[in-house]
């Protein structure tokens, strides 16, 4: 193809998606809703991960050692704990020091009948991997010496599985509508194909090139594809905008939402590689099957 | 120059359509192709243009092997040809000389080869001044003119025919003829298939006669005669 020819081609594939017009919104807006949920789906789990991110850094597991042990007896049962193969760090906490804890900043008076020899000597320990507390919280509890284990399992792993469902869910749904947007966009190439069949047939007669047949039929569906994409980054925009105001306002903390601002970068990316995907690859599938003969 | 050498085609419905046609074509020749209805003229002409691929035997066109051609090269084999139909197949949207123009175009012609080129080939099939009109603004004849004047717009080394003078009447027929003598004398190789006896008779020229996929005459004398 001569580069005296790419404004010609680019021309009469900008004339296509002016020409079927209807076809042209509606492969826009299925593409647009495409990315919007997807992008929505991507931004859920985003936040999701990062609130359990942060509910995992504090999980803490606590050790009791047993009441009858000396505090350096205790001290050796903590390099046993440290043998175990998941964990990062044992902390030892003196009986004084589990008092102070307990006491924290309440009236030292409340606690009068109180003295560290009620308290047992502790390990604060934290997890290589987190994921597996119940594992190591079983493998404490064998440890010669420790009388109880203490973990905050629950929350850590609800919102684990949160994350998971909605992982497979955004995938799921996100495959889905990639299917169905690249249906409507090979059709409404199809339509254009169809309404230049003729000609198609002419040009193939007169010796063109596939290549130059195919080229304003890719070009109309890469730029129903760009539209798509930056029409759905900016639609993104502003309902996660409007949504994460909402929550602030309600002054709950459930969890993390950060500002889009933050994430324009990969979330320009997604909606680029999407709606280039969907354009680019919808309009080939209407073209092969034309270009046989 | 076209060689076809022991070439059979049978549709994918058993239709045995060519049956062994052997058949010389050299450069600069004027050659008739006649035969009854169902005989095999047009399949001729689609192996021919590579629309279809010959069941066996041999087919040179221009240099090109069409039994073992690749894909990517039949484009560039078009070229060498200008094909015409009985139904001219022009593009209703357009006027004439875009018709033409277009031809160039999807080639990848510049802008000011296409200016320089349009104009002289217009001339060449005598229609200098209908340029802007709509193909459905002229006669039968002038459409097939326009039909021409495509075929002729990359100057390939041969025009292939099939029925070119089906929809027209015998004066507006006999023209068309003459203007693709002109073109032959100017040095295009041209191949007309026609059912037309009397205008076959008309010119003194090569005519290749087939029947149930089968060359049964070829000479030089000129006679619509295998019916003999
Ligand atoms: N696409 C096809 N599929 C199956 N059979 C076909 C096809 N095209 C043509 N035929 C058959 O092949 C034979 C030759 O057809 P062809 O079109 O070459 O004849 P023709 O000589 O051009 O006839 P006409 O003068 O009527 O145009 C006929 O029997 C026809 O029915
Ligand atoms: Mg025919």
């Amino acid at each position: 193809m001569k580069h005296n020819n790419f404004g010609y081609l680019l021309g009469e594939g900008f004339r296509a998606v002016f020409k079927h017009g209807f076809m042209s919104f509606a492969a826009i807006c299925i593409t647009v809703a495409c990315l919007v949920i997807i992008n929505s789906f991507s931004l859920i789990c985003y936040n999701l991960n990062l609130t359990v991110d942060d509910v995992q850094k504090e999980m803490r597991i606590v050790v009791c050692i047993d009441e009858n042990y000396t505090e350096a007896e205790s001290k050796s049962v903590g390099s046993d704990i440290n043998l175990l193969d998941n964990v990062e760090n044992a902390r030892f906490i003196s009986r004084e020091e589990a008092l102070e804890n307990f006491i924290g900043d309440s009236d030292a008076s409340l606690f009068d009948g109180l003295n560290a020899q009620s308290m047992r000597d502790q390990f604060e320990i934290t997890l290589v991997d987190n994921a597996k507390v119940e594992e190591t919280k079983a493998e404490l509890e064998k440890v010669v010496g420790v009388a109880d284990v203490y973990a905050d399992i629950e929350v850590g792993n609800a919102l684990a599985t949160i994350r998971t469902v909605l992982y497979i869910a955004s995938i799921a749904i996100a495959a889905v509508l990639l299917v169905v947007s690249l249906i409507i966009i090979s059709n409404t190439i199809r339509l254009a194909m169809m309404d230049r069949r003729e000609e198609i047939a002419i040009m193939k007669m007169v010796g063109a090139t596939n290549s130059f047949i195919r080229f304003p039929f890719f070009v109309e569906g890469f730029i129903l594809g760009v539209f798509g994409a930056v029409l759905s980054f900016f639609i993104e925009w502003g309902l996660y905008e409007v949504i994460r105001k909402a929550i602030l306002n309600t002054g709950l903390e459930v969890m993390k939402i950060v500002p889009f601002t933050e994430m324009l970068i990969p979330m320009a990316v997604i909606c680029a590689v999407a709606g280039l995907f969907i354009g680019i690859f919808g309009s080939l599938m209407s073209i092969r099957r034309f270009l046989k003969v | 120059m076209i060689d076809l050498i022991n070439v059979t085609k049978t549709y994918e419905t058993g239709t045995h359509a060519l049956n062994g046609i052997d058949m010389h074509i050299d450069d600069g020749e004027f050659v008739f192709l006649v035969g009854q209805s169902g005989s095999g003229k047009s399949t001729i002409i689609k192996l021919l243009t590579a629309e279809l691929k010959p069941t066996s035997g041999s087919i040179l066109v221009n240099g090109y092997k069409l039994e073992s051609i690749r894909r990517s090269s039949v484009p560039y084999m078009r070229r060498t040809l200008g094909v015409i139909f009985q139904d001219f197949r022009l593009i209703e949207n357009k006027t004439v000389y875009e018709n033409v123009a277009f031809a160039m175009r999807v080639i990848g012609a510049s802008n000011k080869e296409i200016k320089k080129r349009v104009p002289y080939v217009l001339e060449l099939v005598g229609l200098e001044n209908k340029g802007r009109r709509l193909p459905n603004e002229l006669s039968g004849g002038e459409q097939q003119r326009v039909a021409i004047a495509r075929a002729l717009i990359n100057n390939p080394t041969m025009i292939i025919a099939d029925e070119p003078t089906g929809n027209l009447d015998p004066a507006r027929s006999f023209e068309i003829m003459l203007l693709l003598e002109k073109i032959n004398a100017l040095g295009t190789t041209v191949m007309v298939v026609t059912h037309e006896k009397g205008l076959v008779d008309r010119f003194t020229k090569r005519v290749v006669a087939i029947d149930e996929g089968r060359v049964i005459s070829d000479g030089m004398d000129g006679y619509y005669n295998y019916e003999a």
